[in-house]
C-alpha cells in the first residue's frame, strides 16, 4: 500500500522512550529529556553515533544541541523546532521524516520534556512575553483586557458555538472524557491509572470555563516522551517491528487566529485539522474506514468532537451521535485515546500520542486494538496543527 | 442565649473618663494632622485665609476629634484621665476564648468645629454587644463603644461610635511558606499594546467610538485589524464607526482560575456587530444567567480602572 507522496512510507518509528508522568518530577527538564531519549534509543537498539538529528517544538525549554552533548553525540546536521506548540505535536515527525528521506539524516530524535505542572503551567492564564513589538502581545490585546486568558476560555468559545449550532450537549463532552478515563485506568503508565470515572462524575465536576467543566480539562504534567525515527530499510535491521510513517502533515488554514478562531464564518469546524486530513490520507493512500484506531488530541474535549467529523469518521454535527453509539470507547469501532489520553495518561503536549499510536501500531500497547494496519495521531486544535499516519510495516 | 452572652450584658452602658487630652487644640498638631493626611484646606492652615473665611480664623479638621484625646504611643492615657479600661469587656472576652480584633467602622458626629485653645476630653461606654456571630474571619462578638467629645465648659463638641469585632479565628491550614506564592497582589487589567495596524482601534475607544477597519481598495470590515486586507491585498485603509449593535454569537462564563482584578464568574462574550465582524469583550450589567446565543447586545464604553475604558456590552432590551 502506497501514497501518491514520495515521503509516505519511506521512514519508521524504531525506538520510543519516556519517563515516568508525574505531578512534580523532582528533577531538570534537561535530565527527563536525556533520560526519555536514551530509553528511545536502547528500545531501538541504536547508538547515539548514528543519531545525526534533533526536532521538537515550541514551548519545550531544551536545547537541541545541549540534549545531543550529554548524550555523547558528536555530529548534529538537522536540528527543527516547529511552531505553535501543542499543535506541532506531530510536525518533528514530518521534518524528521523528510531529513531522513531526502538523506540529509540517518536517524532523528523527537523529544518533549518538560515540568509543565510543576513549574510553568499553561493553564494559569499568562503572557510569556509583553514585548510590543511582538505580534502575539499585540493579539492577545483582543482579549486579556476582558479576561479572556486562559487556554480552556478560548476552547469553550468556540465550545459554546458547536453546542448552539448541532444541538449537542456537554453530556456529549462528558463521554470523551468518561472513555478516555476507562482505557487510563487499565494503562499503568497513566495518573490516573484504576481511577475510571462516570457520566455523573463530569456532571457533578465544577465549572472552569463555561461550558467546560473540570473534567473536559486534561491534566498538566511532568514528563518526557521521546522517539527515534530512521529509514524503512535501516529500521528493519534494528531490535523492534518498524512502525511506518505513512503519512506526515501540518496545516494551518482558512481565516485563522492563534487559539481564537473567532472570526471564522463558522467557527464549528477545524478547517487546519481538515486540511491535514486530506494530506494524510493522499500521503497514505487510506480513507477513513482504513482506520482502526486514533489518538485525537484532547488538551480539552469538545475539539475532540470536530476532528472526528474532519477525518471523515462521521458527517458535520454528528460527532456526538457516533460517540453516544460508543465507538470511540473500548470495543468501539474506532477505538479513541487507548492509552488515556492528556486527560488520563499525561500532557506531554500530545507526543506520548504518537507513541501510542506507535505502540499500537507494534502490537504492544496496554489497551491493544485487535487487527490494528494504521493509527491516526493529531496534534493540538485551535492552533496551527498536524498529524500522522502509522502502519504495519509489511 | 448562653451564659457567656448573659454576662457579657453586665458590661453595657458603665461610664468611663474622662480621658484627657495631651495638649489644648493648637495649629502644631493641626499643620501636621493636615499634612499625613493631604488635607490641602487652607481654613486649617492659613491664618489669613482663615480670617476671611465663614469661621473668621482656623479651626481644626473635624475628623481629627479623635486625635487630641487618643492613647500615645506608650499606650498611656493623658494626665488626669481615669485609669479604667474602657474595653474590659475585652478582657472578659479573652478571658473566654476570643483573642483577636479587628477594627469594623467607626461613625462621628460633630456639634462643633475645634479651634485653638479648645481643651477637650472624652468619656466612654460600651453601648452594645452583639448576640455571638459567625464570620468569614470567625465566631465572635461584634463591640460597639459610644465616645463623647466635650470641651472645657462642658458643652459636648461631638461624638463617635466605634465597632469592633472581638473574635476566634476559623481553624485553617497554615500559610504556605513564602516560595509558594498566595494569591497574587492586587493588579490592573492587561493594557492592551497598540501597534501601528490596532491604535485607532484605542483611540476610537477613548473618544467613545467602536472602530472598525475598512479596506479602501475593496471595502471589506476586517477585526482584529491588520496592515493589509487579506482580500485584496491592499495596504490603504481607513476606518467605519460601528452602530454599536450586534448580536451574542457565542460566550464564555469564566470560573477558574481567579485571574486578578476580574471578578468572578466573568462572563466573556463573542459579539457578532451589525457591520458583521465580530469581537470579543464583556458583559456589562448583568448575570451570567442572563446571556444566551443569539441575544442583542450594545456596546457601553466603561472606565474600568482609571484613565482606562473599555468597550463592554450589555444586553439591549427593546429591539
Amino acid at each position: 500500500m502506497s501514497g501518491n507522496s514520495f515521503l509516505g512510507g519511506r521512514t519508521a518509528i524504531a525506538g520510543i522512550g519516556a519517563t515516568e508522568f508525574s505531578k512534580n518530577s523532582g528533577r531538570s527538564e534537561i535530565q527527563l529529556g536525556v533520560e526519555a531519549i536514551s530509553a528511545a534509543l536502547a528500545d531501538a537498539g541504536l547508538g547515539i553515533d548514528e543519531v545525526d538529528g534533533m526536532a521538537t517544538y515550541t514551548m519545550d525549554n531544551n536545547p537541541e544541541i545541549e540534549l545531543y552533548r550529554l548524550l555523547g553525540g558528536k555530529e548534529l546536521k538537522f536540528f527543527s523546532r516547529t511552531h505553535y506548540g501543542g499543535g506541532a505535536a506531530c510536525g518533528p515527525v514530518l521534518h524528521a521524516a523528510m531529513a531522513v528521506a531526502t538523506g540529509v539524516c540517518k536517524a532523528v530524535v523527537v523529544y518533549r520534556a518538560m515540568n509543565e505542572r510543576s513549574g510553568f503551567r499553561f493553564g494559569q492564564g499568562g503572557l510569556i512575553t509583553q514585548d510590543p513589538n511582538s505580534f502575539e502581545t499585540v493579539h492577545f490585546g483582543w482579549y486579556m483586557p476582558f479576561g479572556l486568558s486562559t487556554p480552556a476560555s478560548w476552547v469553550a468559545m468556540c465550545a459554546r458555538r458547536y453546542l448552539h449550532t448541532y444541538g449537542a450537549s456537554t453530556d456529549d463532552f462528558g463521554r470523551v472524557s468518561v472513555s478516555t478515563r476507562d482505557f487510563a485506568a487499565t494503562n499503568p503508565a497513566a495518573f490516573f491509572y484504576q481511577k475510571p470515572i462516570t457520566l455523573d462524575d463530569h456532571r457533578n465536576s465544577r465549572w472552569i470555563a463555561e461550558p467546560l467543566r473540570l473534567l473536559d480539562c486534561c491534566q498538566e504534567s511532568d514528563g518526557a516522551v521521546a522517539l527515534v525515527i530512521t529509514s524503512i530499510d535501516r529500521a528493519r535491521d534494528l531490535r523492534q517491528k518498524p512502525v511506518v510513517i505513512r503519512g506526515a502533515a501540518q496545516g494551518a488554514a482558512g481565516d485563522f487566529q492563534m487559539m481564537t478562531g473567532f472570526y471564522k464564518p463558522d467557527m464549528t469546524g477545524i478547517p487546519e485539522m481538515g486540511l491535514v486530513a486530506r494530506q494524510l490520507y493522499s500521503m497514505a493512500g487510506v480513507g477513513p474506514a482504513d482506520i482502526q484506531t486514533a489518538v485525537l488530541y484532547d488538551h480539552f474535549t469538545p475539539f475532540v468532537l470536530p476532528q472526528l467529523e474532519e477525518f471523515g469518521f462521521c458527517g458535520r454535527g454528528e460527532a456526538k451521535d457516533f460517540i453516544r453509539d460508543g465507538h470511540i470507547a473500548r470495543g468501539g469501532k474506532l477505538p479513541v485515546n487507548t492509552h488515556g489520553g492528556q486527560i488520563g495518561e499525561a500532557y506531554i503536549h500530545g507526543l506520548n500520542g504518537v507513541a501510542e499510536g506507535a505502540r499500537q501500531v507494534r502490537g504492544s500497547a496496554v489497551n491493544q486494538v485487535s487487527g490494528v494496519e494504521h493509527a491516526l495521531v493529531t496534534a493540538g486544535t485551535g492552533v496551527p496543527t498536524s498529524g500522522v499516519i502509522l502502519g504495519v510495516d509489511h | 442565649m448562653s451564659d457567656i452572652d448573659e454576662q457579657l450584658q453586665q458590661f453595657l452602658g458603665r461610664p468611663c473618663g474622662p480621658y484627657n487630652s495631651w495638649d489644648e487644640v493648637n495649629q502644631a498638631m493641626i499643620r501636621h494632622w493636615c499634612e499625613a493626611m493631604g488635607d490641602t484646606n487652607p481654613v486649617y492652615t492659613d491664618p489669613a485665609i482663615a480670617a476671611a473665611s465663614v469661621h473668621g480664623g482656623i479651626v481644626a479638621p473635624p475628623t481629627m476629634m479623635q486625635a487630641w484625646t487618643m492613647r500615645g504611643a506608650t499606650a498611656e492615657w493623658a494626665t488626669g484621665s481615669d485609669t479604667r479600661e474602657p474595653f474590659e469587656v475585652f478582657q472578659f472576652l479573652e478571658q473566654h476564648g476570643y483573642p483577636a480584633v479587628v477594627a469594623v467602622n467607626c461613625e462621628q458626629t460633630y456639634s462643633r468645629y475645634l479651634r485653638p485653645g479648645d481643651r477637650i476630653h472624652h468619656t466612654s461606654r460600651i453601648e452594645s454587644v452583639s448576640p455571638q456571630k459567625t464570620t468569614a474571619l470567625g465566631v465572635g462578638y461584634f463591640v460597639t463603644e459610644l465616645e463623647e467629645y466635650w470641651d472645657q465648659d462642658g458643652q459636648k463638641v461631638g461624638d463617635m461610635r466605634f465597632r469592633l469585632f472581638k473574635y476566634r479565628a476559623h481553624d485553617r491550614p497554615a500559610e504556605p511558606a513564602a516560595a509558594a506564592p498566595g494569591k497574587p497582589a492586587r493588579i490592573g487589567r492587561f493594557r492592551a499594546v497598540e501597534s501601528y495596524d490596532t491604535k485607532f482601534f484605542w483611540e476610537g475607544v477613548r473618544a467613545g467610538k467602536l472602530l472598525i477597519q475598512r479596506c479602501k481598495a475593496c471595502g471589506t470590515l476586517r477585526h482584529p485589524p491588520g496592515p493589509m486586507c487579506p482580500s485584496c491585498q491592499s495596504l490603504e485603509w481607513d476606518t467605519v464607526q460601528s452602530s454599536g449593535r450586534g448580536i451574542v454569537y457565542s460566550f464564555v462564563v469564566m470560573h477558574h482560575p481567579p485571574i486578578p482584578p476580574f471578578d468572578y464568574p466573568n462572563t466573556v462574550l463573542l459579539v457578532e456587530l451589525e457591520e458583521g465582524t465580530r469581537l470579543v469583550t464583556q458583559l456589562a450589567d448583568g448575570k451570567p444567567g442572563d446571556v444566551e446565543v443569539g441575544m442583542p447586545v450594545e456596546v457601553v464604553f466603561r472606565e474600568v480602572e482609571e484613565g482606562y475604558t473599555l468597550p463592554l456590552f450589555r444586553i439591549r432590551k427593546e429591539v
